[in-house]
């Protein structure tokens, strides 16, 4: 009896169908991708039930970090432009064309006016560096020297529809988030978001 | 299949005509899928994830006087946000009546406490008033704010001032130091 020998195959797996696959799935992530943007400080909110969504445009963000700090932010360019516009006529100041491009690639900030021009001469890489030191807020939000008191009123200028969203860390003091809240409420804005992380409601509970 | 069969078809066969060598034009997909894949790590991992949520909050207005009608003290219930994530809550009003006050943990017994204290009071009448102190954080408050949700609670308030009646009382039985 010959031995019948088994035919020798080189193992060739066929990748288009894998190849398919992972376009499509590139094409989803890359369609549906939005980016984290550069924020100036590290906060971590508290979570809650709430399970409404933060609006992606027409927000005004005013992050508060651990320390008690205050930064700011608007969404659009250039509505980040025209702000600092009506910050720096209110101010008596000007700004560079140089440096209102590089504002308006901040998505928040947090320095006083009086430093903003220097820092914002700095290049790209040393900003990073930069410990910011927060907008000045004081308690009863309307004293001369409270600038997050300009920066809302003159975002708001530059676009009418903003809305509100403070972005608390979980161990800011309480006295921090009150004097943010004295400020907007000098201001006659009583109605804001407070941006937290998603946590589960407990058994049972429903919205109604 | 990416191959695409180049043998046979129409020419002339036979002939004595060179025939030019068959290749086969098999392409290799594994780098490509290779490059697919660390692409989408690449935009799964850059892209946020979680979307936050957000809760509404509505303050009133400091520039109107409304008027309201005057709330009785006995169907309120005040939380005092207390430093270490410690609540004090007391039912009824601060000044002259020196009322029971109970230290209990963020959570459940709050939230257990908020209920009781709810049906004690008949209709829709009960109010929480929220009151932290300046030991207390922005978690602290953000999670009573929450528990309000979580109770239903429809009528609270968040005060940040103490009354001198608050602040002794505080003191004396909770030793929080103002």
């Amino acid at each position: 009896m010959p031995i019948i020998k088994p035919k020798r195959q080189v193992p060739a797996m066929d990748m288009t169908a894998m190849c398919d696959v992972a376009f499509l799935l590139l094409t989803f992530f890359i369609l549906t991708a939005q980016f984290r943007s550069q924020e100036a400080a590290a906060v971590d909110p508290p979570s809650s039930i709430s399970g409404i969504k933060v609006p992606d445009k027409d927000i005004m963000t005013i992050a508060l970090d651990k320390e008690g700090k205050v930064y700011f932010g608007i969404d659009n360019q250039n509505n980040r432009i025209a702000m600092l516009d009506n910050v720096a006529a209110a101010k008596g100041l000007s700004f560079t064309d140089k440096e209102k491009k590089a504002f308006a690639l901040m998505a928040s900030f947090g320095v006083p006016i009086s430093q903003l021009k220097s820092f914002l001469s700095l290049d790209n890489e040393q900003r990073m560096k930069v410990k910011q030191p927060g907008i000045p807020v004081d308690s009863t939000g309307a004293a001369a020297e409270n600038e997050l008191k300009d920066w809302v009123f003159n975002a708001r200028k530059a676009n009418n529809g903003l809305r509100i969203a403070i972005k608390g860390d979980s161990y800011s003091k309480f006295p921090n988030f009150k004097n943010v809240l004295s400020t907007l409420q000098a201001q006659n804005i009583n109605k804001f978001n407070l941006i937290t992380g998603t946590e589960a409601p407990p058994a049972g509970w429903t919205n109604d | 299949m990416s191959e695409i069969d180049t043998g046979g078809g129409g020419g002339k066969k036979g002939g004595g005509k060179v025939r030019s060598k068959k290749a086969s034009t098999r392409v290799d997909m594994t780098p490509m899928v290779d490059l697919g894949f660390l692409l989408i790590t690449f935009f799964i991992l850059a892209t946020t994830l979680s979307k936050p949520s957000s809760m509404t909050l509505n303050v009133p207005d400091k520039t109107k006087e409304a008027e309201t009608e005057p709330i009785k003290a006995s169907s309120v219930m005040t939380i005092f946000l207390g430093k270490d994530n410690k609540v004090h809550y007391i039912f009824g009003k601060a000044a002259n009546e020196d009322p029971e006050v109970v230290t209990v943990g963020h959570g459940y017994d709050l939230r257990k406490a908020i209920q009781d204290n709810s049906r004690k009071v008949p209709g829709d009448k009960f109010v929480v008033v929220i009151k932290p102190t300046k030991e207390a954080t922005y978690k602290n408050t953000v999670d009573v704010l929450d528990e309000m949700a979580i109770t239903k609670t429809k009528r609270y308030a968040l005060v940040d001032e103490l009354t001198p009646d608050e602040k002794k009382l505080l003191k004396d039985k909770a030793q929080l130091d103002l």
